[in-house]
């Protein structure tokens, strides 16, 4: 953890909130959405930090950190918080805002298995696993990992050697395609 | 001779379960004078006193001992059931065998018994001599006075008058209204205080049964409950008292003085009302934050003035530094509060909820501007109040820094706020353009001073002690004085209006008495055996004691004594006695138990 002084950004908060629909401000640190958090314990900052880091506009240490990747998105700090913060929707803001500002992600690989992810949706409209395992350990660089239960999932025919495409590919296309024009 | 009847309690298994109460029956009841001795399983019940009055009347008992529980839980119960017979109260007596034997002597039963009967064996004793006392009646007079003319003091006289009776309300300054006139938007509604605090002032100033001093002060007290005598200087600037029927009666006009001096007026009164209010801690004392130093770092009061619209600045948040509306405010919460070490040990209470009300206000102002807020723990205990803070919170953007700010330096004409966010753990500086310190509230200079003059207690740091914390909030420890508001402990308006009320009707329930009744075992002076030493009158407590005007002998002035009984110990020749507690009937306690 970066131990430098907290100068607040203006406007960040702002910024967050807008972008995740959620009122930050009214959070008061009862810990209870880390407290829950399936991810905490891998994380640098707690959700609740990352609260607080928004509400403080501490920018820079916010978007360089590992937590905002590390969310899963398993919505247990929302149902649980007596504020109706939905800290996700706050991870998925500032993963947002990390891409768009162009800071390296805090966790690469995490980075990497999302724009697989995406990837794969993009080209066959639909999720194809093998290809998105290719690209995903083609750009992580991390080719031995996971390769015996992938041998044991093609073995039991969970992953399908050829993708199939959808009929309505071109729809996907246009969503992504007004995704990048924001 | 006296025919003496004993009734033992078993208080259940709390007696009965360690003492061997047929074996106490037994003894007692071979006792000289003791007539009838019975046992009954509560003796404080219906049936227990019904058994006690029966055998008043039965029995011809002229003296009853109730051998049961402390005297401080019963005694006033077994007196009036002695009266309701046709006895005289001061004819029974308590013999503590529950606490003084019972309770504390539990795994010795044989000697927990010998113990009770020897503590009966000695309250026998004392009855023996015991006289029949009637309770003093002294004069009251129904006038109450009331210090302070803040809300505290307002509302108190008001309820007061109200109630029919006259009150003369005494306020050092030049104008009534105190600390809530200073006062901007109030809490939780924003509110101007001016409108509410201005009805409040022209209710007291027209009411007939209150008569206003202003520019005034209590020099001097003498008297006691019922009857006090209070000095009241006015300073020369001010007219004379704003009148009232009140004042015909009340005022007695010292002689013209010359125009330079005070004018003094006496008055008596049968009560006092204590509301003098508060202080805010010298934000000089405050260095660390650069308090009297820097322009631009005021305390809570100075912001408030700012807000009223007619404040020094027409209602305008500016730099005193440069006149400029600041874009960014910083408010330090504790400053110089729970800081035993070096300042003042208590939570002063109302600054929670202003520094949320003064952001708020300064949001709404400028709305493009940013509120920052250091604290240790937000404290929002009343209705609504924690919604209020959410709000600022929330709608407003306040942004809460939990940590005290450790330091502001100003460079440039702009202050830097050093703290630590410990929600973070991270070190975090905050720009401001104005620091506003929520400094510590104490009670106004001179209340000290005024303790010693009413006789009041104060505590070490001059707030005015309340006679039990939690039962008898309201009264002080000297009897016919009384609490309210911030004079006794920081509070705010709704709370220091409760006060008020709960002091107005204490002042009530006192003028509510045809006369004043005293408790009558209390000290007396042998006039046969009086030297006139005049050692009792240093040895009082509660100033009850004086020579007698010609002749050289003590006397007791029976409104003040308690009847601790400081004087009969230090009488040399026992001129100083207490009534049913006379030197003979100690010893004949003392010879009845060994």
């Amino acid at each position: 953890m970066s131990q430098q002084s907290i100068v607040p950004e203006e406007g960040f908060l702002e910024r967050v909130s807008a972008l995740s629909h959620q009122n930050i401000s009214a959070c008061y640190f009862c810990l209870r959405c880390s407290a829950g958090c399936p991810s905490a314990f891998a994380m640098d900052f707690s959700p609740a930090q990352v609260l607080r880091f928004v509400q403080l506009g501490h920018k820079d240490a916010l978007l360089r950190s590992s937590a905002i990747w590390l969310c899963i998105g398993c919505e247990t700090c929302g149902s649980r918080c007596p504020n109706q913060i939905h800290a996700g929707a706050v991870m998925d803001a500032l993963r947002q805002i990390c891409i768009a500002d162009r800071v390296p992600p805090g966790e690469p690989k995490v980075f990497r298995l999302h724009q697989s992810f995406l990837d794969s949706i993009k080209w066959w409209g639909r999720l194809h696993e093998l290809s998105m395992l290719v690209e995903y350990k083609l750009l992580s660089r991390d080719l031995i990992a996971d390769l015996d239960m992938g041998a044991k999932m093609f073995l039991v025919g969970k992953i399908h050697p050829l993708p199939k495409r959808i009929r309505g590919v071109k729809e996907v296309e246009r969503l992504y395609s007004k995704q990048g024009a924001r | 001779m006296k025919r003496i009847g004993v009734f033992v309690c078993h208080c259940g298994t709390n007696i009965a379960g360690t003492i061997d109460v047929p074996r106490v029956i037994e003894e007692i009841a071979k006792f000289p004078e003791v007539v009838y001795a019975v046992d009954y399983k509560y003796m404080c019940s219906d049936p227990g006193q019904q058994l006690i009055r029966d055998h008043i009347a039965a029995d011809g008992l002229d003296a009853v001992i109730v051998a049961a529980c402390s005297p401080a839980m019963h005694e006033t119960t077994f007196r009036r059931a002695a009266e309701s017979a046709g006895l005289n109260p001061y004819q029974a007596e308590i013999a503590n065998i529950r606490e003084q034997s019972s309770w504390v002597h539990q795994q010795e039963q044989e000697a927990a018994t010998n113990k009770a009967i020897e503590t009966i064996r000695t309250i026998v004793a004392k009855a023996h001599y015991n006289e029949s006392l009637i309770p003093f009646h002294l004069p009251l007079v129904k006038r109450g006075l009331v210090i302070g003319g803040g809300i505290a003091g307002l509302q108190a006289a008001l309820d007061i008058a109200q109630a029919g009776y006259p009150v003369v309300l005494v306020e050092k300054a030049d104008q009534l209204g105190g600390r809530m006139a200073e006062l901007s938007g109030l809490y939780l509604n924003l509110d101007s205080s001016a409108d509410p605090l201005g009805k409040k002032i022209e209710a007291v100033k027209s009411h007939p049964n209150i008569q206003v001093l202003t520019g005034s002060e209590v020099v001097g007290v003498g008297g006691y409950v019922g009857n006090f005598s209070v000095q009241v200087d006015k300073s020369p600037a001010d007219e004379g008292p704003v009148s009232g029927e009140a004042q015909s009666s009340a005022v007695k006009r010292s002689p013209p003085a010359p125009s330079f001096s005070p004018q003094r007026f006496t008055f008596d009164v049968g009560a006092i009302v204590i509301a003098t209010g508060y202080d805010l801690y010298d934000k000089r004392k405050l260095g660390e934050y650069g308090g009297g130093r820097y322009p631009d770092v005021i305390d809570g009061l100075q912001f408030e003035a700012m807000l009223r619209p007619d404040g020094p600045t027409g209602g305008r948040i500016v730099r005193p530094s440069d006149g400029r509306v600041p874009k960014e405010i910083v408010w330090v919460q504790c400053a110089g509060s729970r800081d035993p070490e070096l300042h003042m040990p208590h939570c002063s209470k109302v600054c929670c909820m202003y520094v949320a009300k003064q952001a708020t206000l300064f949001k709404q102002r400028v709305p493009d501007g940013q509120a920052t807020v250091f604290y240790i723990d937000i404290r929002s205990q009343g209705k609504g109040y924690e919604e209020f803070v959410q709000r600022a919170m929330e709608e407003y953007d306040v942004l809460y820094v939990r940590g005290k700010a450790s330091k502001v330096f100003q460079e440039n004409g702009r202050a830097t706020v050093w703290g630590v966010d410990t929600l973070t753990g991270l070190p975090i500086e905050v720009e401001a353009d104005l620091v506003v310190l929520a400094t510590a509230t104490v009670p106004r200079a001179g209340a000290m001073e005024l303790g010693q003059r009413l006789h009041v207690s104060v505590d070490e740091h001059g707030f005015f002690s309340e006679a039990h914390p939690k039962l008898r909030p309201v009264e002080s420890l000297t009897a016919g004085v009384f609490l309210a508001g911030a004079a006794q402990f920081p509070k705010d308006i709704p709370e220091t209006v409760a006060q008020a009320s709960g002091a107005a009707a204490k002042v009530l329930g006192l003028f509510s008495q045809r006369q004043m009744v005293q408790e009558p075992t209390i000290a007396f002076v042998d006039a046969e055996i009086c030297s006139g030493c005049g050692l009792c009158i240093p040895s009082c407590p509660y100033d009850a004691r004086s020579m007698h005007e010609w002749r050289h002998i003590a006397t007791v002035n029976t409104a003040l004594c308690q009847g601790c009984g400081a004087c009969t110990m230090i009488c040399p020749n026992k001129a100083c006695k207490l009534r049913n507690l006379a030197p003979i009937q100690v010893l004949s306690m003392m010879e009845a138990y060994l």
